[in-house]
C-alpha cells in the first residue's frame, strides 16, 4: 500500500490500531519524495534522519500503550521561513543561506509537542514575496499537476509537497494569499486563519500586520487537525489573540442548512478564466442543494485592495528587512566603511523582487510621499475592512474564487511584476481585513485544479471548516492526487 | 512619469542598495508602472476616514517585568559573520 497517498486521519486510525508503524509511514513519504523531488523540487532542506528518529519514538510510545495525538507520527513540512532550532532556515534568500536558528518558532514547538514528524523545510518565494515560487533565491518549485507550471506562491513548496505526496500536511504563511494561492494551484486545502489566531513568534517577518501562519492538507479534516495543533495565545507574540481554541475537528459535519452564503459581486472580476467561474458557480449550487441560502453582496472597495496591499506590505517589508545589515547574522559583503558594507551585503544577498519591494516601500514612506501613499493606503484599508463588516451583518460566509485563473506557466509573468501581482486580487482583501479564509479544490479546468475560497468573520474558522467539509462531501476532488506519471 | 531615475537613485541610497546602470533603467520603468497602477487610490474619498494600521484593537500589551531565560552570548553570536571576543565586528564607522 502507498501510505504516502493517505490522509493524516486515515494514517492515525491505522497507527493506533497497530496495522502500520510510524516508521513505515515516514519511510513511504520519504521514498515518495526521493522520486518526486527530481521533478517538483519542493524542499530546500530535507530532514530524513530526525524524521525517522521521531517516528521511532512515536512507535515506542504506541508500543507502551500510550495515547498519541492525531498528528503523532504523521509526516509534514514547514515553510522555510519558520525557525527550526539547529536546522537551516533560509527564507529562500541568499542573505540567510547559512542561517541556523538558535531557537524554535512557536509553531515548531507546538508541532513537536504533538509528536508530528517533520520531513523538511519547503521552498518559497524569497522572504515570501511572490505568487509563483519563481522568486526563490535557490530554485523554482514545479506544480505537481503540470511541471511546466508554477505551484503558486509564496508557499509553493508547502503546497507542492502536499500535492505530490512528499508530505501529508504542511505549514505555510499567508500575507496576501501565499497559502491560498498555492493551495488552489496545487489542488489541496489551505487555510489562512484570523490574524492573531496562530503565533508569529519565530516566523521571519515580511509584513507584520498581515502575516499569518496556516496549514495545508489534502482534505478539510486534516486541515482542521493541523490548525487546532498550531493555534492559540502566545505571550511571545503580543498580537496573538487570547481566546480559547475550539476543537475544530469535533463538529465538522454540522452541515450548511440555513447557512447564509454571500457572493461578493466584485470578486467575479473581468479577465477571470470562464472555466474557473463555472467551477465556482457549480460548487455554490451544491451548497444551495444542501440547504445554504445564497445572497449577492457588494464590497465596493475590492478594486482598491491590491494597490492598498502593495503599499502597506512593501512599507512594512522595507522596515522589517532593515535588520539584514551584515552585522548580527546573515550574509556580509565586503566594504571599507559601514555604509558600503551594508550596501554590498544587501545587494548581494537580496534577489530582484525583494529589492523591488524594499524600494517601493522605502519610497512610499519617504519624506514628501508618506501622506499620498502610505497614509492613504491605511485609510482605504479601513474602508475595505468595513466592506467585510457590512457583508457579515448579512451573511455567515462569503464564497469567491481563490484566484482568477489556474496555474500559469513557469516564466510567463517573471518580467511583468504587475501581472504577477494581479494573481492575488481575490486574496489580499482578506489579509487587509484580518479575517480567516479557506481555499479548497472545487473542480478542474483543462486538467488543472481550481480553488474556491470560503471567507468568514474574525475567529469563524470553525464555521468555515464546516462549510468546506459540507462541500467536500459532494465531490471527489480531495481524493485525487497529482498523477506525476513519470515517478509512478 | 511618477518616478524618475534620480528618485530611484535616492531611494536606493535610503534602502542601502546598489544598482547597475541597466538595473536602474529597469527599476525606474517598473516602479513607475506600479506607482501608476497605485494611483487608482486617488479615486477613493477618504475624507474623515481613520487610518487602519492594525486589524486587532490592541492597546499596549503588558506583562510582569520578570527576568526570563535568554540565549547565552556564545549561542547568540553563532550566526554572526565576524564575531570577535564576544562582540560583533564591523568596519570603521567614524573617521
Amino acid at each position: 500500500m502507498d501510505l504516502f497517498r493517505l490522509k493524516a486521519h486515515e494514517l492515525h486510525e491505522k497507527l493506533i490500531r497497530r496495522e502500520i508503524s510510524a516508521v513505515e509511514i515516514t519511510r513511504s513519504v520519504l521514498q515518495r519524495a526521493d522520486k518526486a523531488e527530481t521533478l517538483v523540487h519542493s524542499f530546500i532542506t530535507r530532514t530524513q534522519e530526525s524524521a525517522l528518529e521521531r517516528a521511532g519514538a512515536v512507535d515506542a510510545k504506541i508500543a507502551q500503550g500510550a495515547e498519541v495525538s492525531p498528528l503523532a507520527g504523521i509526516p509534514g513540512a514547514l515553510k522555510d521561513n519558520m525557525c527550526t532550532k539547529g536546522i537551516k532556515t533560509t527564507c529562500a534568500s541568499k542573505i540567510l543561506a547559512d542561517f541556523v536558528p538558535p531557537y524554535d518558532a512557536t509553531v515548531t514547538l507546538k508541532l513537536a509537542a504533538t509528536d508530528a514528524v517533520i520531513v523538511g523545510k519547503a521552498n518559497m518565494d524569497e522572504f515570501a514575496m511572490g505568487s509563483s515560487t519563481e522568486n526563490s533565491g535557490f530554485f523554482v518549485t514545479r506544480n505537481p499537476w503540470d511541471t511546466d507550471r508554477v505551484p503558486g506562491g509564496s508557499s509553493g513548496g508547502s503546497g507542492a509537497a502536499v500535492a505530490a505526496g512528499e508530505a501529508v500536511w504542511s505549514l505555510g504563511s499567508d500575507t496576501g494569499g501565499s497559502i491560498r494561492l498555492p493551495a488552489a494551484y496545487c489542488g489541496v486545502v489551505g487555510m489562512k486563519p484570523t490574524y492573531g489566531r496562530v503565533s508569529r513568534y519565530g516566523l521571519v517577518a515580511y509584513a507584520s500586520s498581515l502575516d499569518q501562519i496556516g496549514p495545508f492538507a489534502r482534505d478539510v479534516r486534516d486541515c482542521a487537525t493541523v490548525l487546532e495543533a498550531i493555534s492559540g495565545y502566545d505571550r511571545r507574540d503580543s498580537t496573538s489573540i487570547d481566546v480559547q481554541v475550539p476543537q475544530y475537528t469535533k463538529n465538522l459535519a454540522a452541515g450548511v442548512k440555513g447557512l447564509k452564503v454571500g457572493l461578493p459581486r466584485e470578486y467575479f472580476v473581468s479577465g477571470m478564466q470562464p472555466e474557473v467561474e463555472a467551477a465556482i458557480r457549480a460548487s455554490i449550487d451544491e451548497l444551495v442543494k444542501q440547504g445554504a441560502e445564497l445572497t449577492e453582496v457588494s464590497m465596493p472597495h475590492t478594486e482598491y485592495a491590491l494597490a492598498t496591499y502593495y503599499l502597506i506590505a512593501t512599507a512594512e517589508a522595507s522596515s522589517n528587512l532593515g535588520r539584514y545589515d551584515g552585522v548580527g547574522f546573515g550574509h556580509r559583503g565586503e566594504g571599507s566603511d559601514i555604509i558600503s558594507m551594508y550596501k554590498r551585503s544587501r545587494t548581494e544577498g537580496f534577489g530582484e523582487e525583494v529589492r523591488r519591494r524594499i524600494m517601493l516601500g522605502t519610497y512610499s514612506l519617504s519624506s514628501g510621499y508618506y501622506d499620498a501613499y502610505y497614509l492613504k493606503a491605511l485609510k482605504v484599508r479601513r474602508l475595505i475592512q468595513q466592506d467585510f463588516d457590512r457583508a457579515f451583518e448579512k451573511v455567515d460566509v462569503l464564497i469567491a474564487p481563490t484566484a482568477p485563473t489556474t496555474a500559469f506557466k513557469v516564466g510567463e509573468k517573471v518580467d511583468d511584476p504587475l501581472a504577477m501581482y494581479l494573481m492575488d486580487v481575490c486574496a489580499v482583501p482578506v489579509n487587509l481585513a484580518g479575517v480567516p479564509a479557506l481555499s479548497l479544490p472545487c473542480g478542474f479546468a483543462d486538467g488543472l485544479p481550481v480553488g474556491m475560497q470560503i471567507i468568514g468573520p474574525h475567529l469563524s474558522e470553525e464555521r468555515i471548516l464546516q462549510t468546506g467539509f459540507a462541500f467536500e462531501q459532494t465531490h471527489d476532488y480531495h481524493k485525487m492526487m497529482a498523477p506525476l506519471q513519470e515517478v509512478g | 512619469m511618477k518616478i524618475n531615475r534620480k528618485d530611484v537613485e535616492h531611494v536606493a541610497l535610503l534602502s542601502r542598495l546598489e544598482f547597475s546602470e541597466a538595473e536602474l533603467e529597469k527599476y525606474t520603468g517598473q516602479l513607475d508602472a506600479i506607482l501608476a497602477y497605485i494611483d487608482v487610490l486617488k479615486q477613493v474619498d477618504t475624507e474623515g476616514v481613520e487610518p487602519l494600521a492594525h486589524v486587532l484593537d490592541l492597546k499596549n500589551v503588558m506583562r510582569p517585568d520578570v527576568v526570563q531565560p535568554s540565549l547565552p552570548r556564545k549561542t547568540a553570536l553563532l550566526n554572526a559573520p565576524e564575531p570577535e571576543n564576544g562582540f560583533f565586528k564591523v568596519p570603521k564607522i567614524v573617521e
